[in-house]
């Protein structure tokens, strides 16, 4: 591993979407945007939306991000520069850490941006203050990122992994807690929910926005997200080969 | 004479199908190469063999003196990809700085290959917006980065137009001039006349090697094309 090939390989990848104004918006507004609107669908309801708007801050980074990550390592596959990397001395791990720092960055500057709407704008009261809330949307990016690196690696085509995005992230935004509680749920249900990472990433904003501290289970449920995210940035540097 | 790529009882399978069949052959140092065969002969299979990014299943191939794939190749081999492996959507230059990292080079080695494929004026361009020669001559410095001992070229010349395709055999010539070992695949036989030495390969079975003199003198035929056909003919 070099620091030095990590964090050009972030460089890169950052630079080639500088290039891509309309993804940047995207991102970057995308869930600005959507946040408004879910404002004026609970338009009567003010309590339940200072709970529900936390949560899809720790949800959005982490589906975006998904997304973003699974075809843009999709692409160096089927473009070759991924066999082109593979006879340069970089590690497979100064790969996907490069990916996973990108676009985590780029996670930062979204959660900020959100951040300001719920808080300031749609005056969500978000009692431990921004700073937690940012470092809970990072996290969450980069937990999207890692899923997306992957995922990719059994996707042949575009098609295919555009569909994990239902695959394997609906069955978890389902089960999270944002639309019932987990303790309503089945009780298998609930064991699947424990055992899902974006369950821990929701939490760490319920968390944030229920107490004015840094508690405890905030502290477990980051470290989730974590570990979860590391481990499957190690899988999916496996899945990438030195050779077929 | 210096070897830069032995093989001895090569196989490759892929996908439950044999790709390369036992190819034995002791390719010559400082020279173009040139594997020539129709399409489907197991030309990219041999070339990923020998940059390290093909897994062999049985034999031996040997690499500037190490096994092919051995961790110490990589920065040592130049490979160019068939297809344009670069990134759309960053400039020649970003491409070919990304690259030059990845080896240890920096600035200074970037402008060296960009002005090596003749594409100074272009260097802020972004990549998508090239003509498709200029995209290989992008593919091309990105091979010929850190001054590789060995270049492996997958049809660099496929789809290009009858003047760069000139252009880019002279500076195969320049570079092979240097002492650097160059293997050069096409389907396209004319192009044999420029190499020093040609590897005739077919579903994956070594043919005939010898310079494009020797085997139309061996086969009585005058051109390669001619000496190709008549092995074939021989063979079935």
């Amino acid at each position: 591993m070099s620091p030095r090939r990590t964090l050009a390989t972030s460089g890169r990848v950052l630079r080639q979407l500088r290039h891509d104004k309309r993804t940047l918006a995207l991102i970057f507004l995308l869930p600005c945007v959507l946040l408004v609107l879910v404002k004026y669908i609970f338009q009567s309801e003010q309590a339940l939306f200072n709970s529900f708007a936390p949560m899809v801050l720790g949800i959005f980074p982490l589906i975006i991000m998904f997304l973003v990550t699974s075809i843009a390592t999709l692409r160096e596959r089927t473009l070759g520069t991924l066999d082109r990397l593979m006879v340069t001395p970089i590690s497979k791990l100064d790969f996907v850490l490069g990916y996973a720092l990108a676009f985590s960055l780029l996670a930062l500057v979204q959660a900020c941006l959100a951040s300001f709407v719920v808080i300031e704008l749609l005056d969500v009261p978000v009692l431990a203050g921004v700073l937690p809330m940012l470092v809970g949307a990072v996290l969450a990016a980069f937990l999207g990122t890692a899923f997306g690196l992957f995922t990719s690696a059994f996707a042949s085509s575009e098609f295919q992994a555009v569909q994990f995005l239902p695959a394997f992230i609906f069955p978890q935004l389902l089960v999270c807690g944002l639309f019932v509680p987990r303790e309503q749920m089945a009780k298998g249900l609930q064991w699947f929910a424990d055992v899902m990472p974006m369950s821990y990433s929701v939490d760490a904003m319920k968390q944030i926005a229920s107490h004015s501290y840094w508690t405890g289970a905030l502290t477990r449920d980051l470290m989730v997200v974590v570990a979860f995210a590391l481990g499957v940035l190690v899988l999916g540097s496996i899945t990438i080969r030195r050779q077929d | 004479m210096n070897i830069s790529v032995s093989a001895k009882k090569l196989s490759v399978h892929l996908g439950g199908q044999q790709i390369l069949r036992s190819v034995s052959a002791d390719i010559p140092a400082g020279k173009i190469i040139g594997l020539l065969g129709p399409s489907g002969a197991g030309k990219t299979t041999f070339i990923r063999a020998i940059v390290g990014r093909q897994r062999i299943t049985s034999g031996r191939l040997t690499v500037l003196d190490r096994p092919a794939g051995s961790a110490s190749l990589r920065g040592d081999i130049g490979y160019m990809t068939q297809a344009p492996a670069v990134y759309p959507d960053l400039s020649v230059q970003e491409n070919i700085r990304y690259f030059a990292t990845m080896l240890g080079l920096g600035k200074t080695e970037s402008a060296e290959v960009i002005a090596a494929v003749d594409l100074d004026k272009h260097s802020e361009q972004l990549v998508k917006t090239l003509s498709g020669g200029q995209k290989s001559r992008v593919s091309l410095a990105i091979a010929l980065l850190g001054r590789p001992k060995l270049l492996a070229l997958d049809e660099p010349t496929v789809g290009v137009d009858p003047v760069l395709r000139q252009q880019l055999w002279r500076i195969f010539a320049d570079i092979a001039a240097s002492g650097v070992s160059i293997i050069v695949s096409s389907h396209v036989m004319d192009e044999a006349s420029r190499c020093d030495e040609l590897l005739l390969i077919r579903d994956g079975e070594l043919l005939a090697q010898g310079s494009p003199r020797e085997l139309c003198e061996r086969t009585d035929t005058k051109t390669v094309e001619g000496s190709f056909l008549k092995l074939v003919g021989e063979q079935s």
